[in-house]
């Protein structure tokens, strides 16, 4: 199988090119992604790649592979390749480190800004804060985003504004917790979104839906963004 | 909060909301226009003026037009801070786009009052 592999050293290159290598995948099994760069690394141990459970938990091998973001310790080569021949791409839109490593510095701030955490004024109770087994549905698929940034740099809107937009991962985060029944910060989370760039920039074109590697989306939770805005302004 | 004085009405859900009004209005007023002239084949201009004379015609049409106006500007707006990146081009995109709206608006009014 031809393996097209996205080659920058910005200590070595002047520019990035596309190296292609041969190689002999064993048969009758099909192989993920990342284990096909694992054996290519023993080959050639200058590819450099982040990568740690291997099991897609921990979201650090997002890239894009033949065209689609995902995670390649979970996507399989039969799923990635097309015509026997596998391109891989570091995450679009942001900049490279080196090969498939992208500075995710830009992402990591939206993420900031829309405050990850609980808050909460009231006094804490003795033990914890109790939440109804209803209370605790309305979180299902919104926690279990792991921010390995398939989503956002999926998205033409974050390309385009990555230091305006949130982008898609950081507005499903927003989400869970204007969702989350221990927060009291509802109104001033709302505050700081109303804006044209923040949540509006989405024009729903879902792409975000179509990489998540957790199949989580996005696009519903930036809805109900919108919804609680507009019950929020009329 | 990102905050920008050259957006329509400076608030994202406000620019969002009219952008939607706006449409569902075209969406009306095309509607109306193409039926209207496929149920009359053989129209004459006696009957076509005498469409724009009725003040509720010219209510819609000012309310379709107005719309153009929305409309457009929210969208050349969004387009222009998603592609142009250098400040002085695109600030004079987004005014050329504004004083072109606002032409078309006053025009439209002239032409649909008869002035």
């Amino acid at each position: 199988m031809l393996v097209s592999i996205y080659r920058y050293n910005p200590e070595k290159d002047d520019a990035p090119y596309m190296q292609d290598f041969e190689i002999e995948l064993p048969a009758g099994k099909d192989l993920m992604v990342l284990d096909v760069l694992n054996l290519l690394k023993a080959q050639d141990p200058s590819i450099s790649y982040r990568r740690s459970c291997r099991e897609g938990v921990c979201g650090s091998d997002g890239m894009n592979m033949s065209g689609k973001n995902g995670l390649a310790c979970i996507t399989p080569v039969s799923a990635a390749a097309k015509n026997n021949k596998l391109v891989l791409r570091p995450l679009p839109g942001l900049p490279v480190v080196r090969d498939l490593v992208v500075d995710m510095g830009q992402f990591y701030k939206q993420y900031e800004k829309i405050k990850p955490f609980l808050i909460n004024d009231t006094p804490a109770p003795a033990i914890e804060r109790l939440q109804s087994p209803e209370e605790r549905e309305k979180l299902d698929g919104l926690y279990e985003c792991i921010l390995c940034a398939c989503c956002s740099t999926a998205c033409p809107s974050f390309w385009w504004n990555p230091d305006k937009f949130i982008g898609p991962s950081g507005l499903l985060q927003a989400y869970r917790f204007l969702a989350d029944s221990r927060d009291t910060a509802t109104q001033e989370r709302l505050g700081d979104l109303d804006d044209p760039f923040s949540v509006f920039r989405c024009h729903g074109i879902m792409n975000c839906v179509n990489v998540c590697p957790k199949g989580l989306n996005p696009t519903k939770a930036i809805g109900n963004i919108r919804t609680m805005l507009i019950q929020r302004a009329t | 909060m990102v905050t920008q004085i050259t957006s329509f009405g400076r608030s994202g859900l406000y620019d969002w909301m009219m952008q939607r009004i706006s449409a569902l209005v075209l969406a009306v007023y095309s509607v109306f226009i193409i039926a209207y002239l496929l149920l009359n084949p053989g129209l004459t201009y006696e009957q076509w003026s005498g469409l724009f004379e009725m003040t509720s015609m010219r209510i819609f049409s000012l309310l379709a037009l107005l719309s153009v106006g929305i409309h457009s500007w929210i969208g050349l707006w969004s387009i222009s801070t998603d592609y142009i990146k250098a400040t002085g081009v695109r600030f004079f995109f987004q005014s050329l786009c504004g004083l072109v709206m606002f032409i078309y608006v006053v025009w439209g009014v002239q032409v649909l009052w008869g002035l």
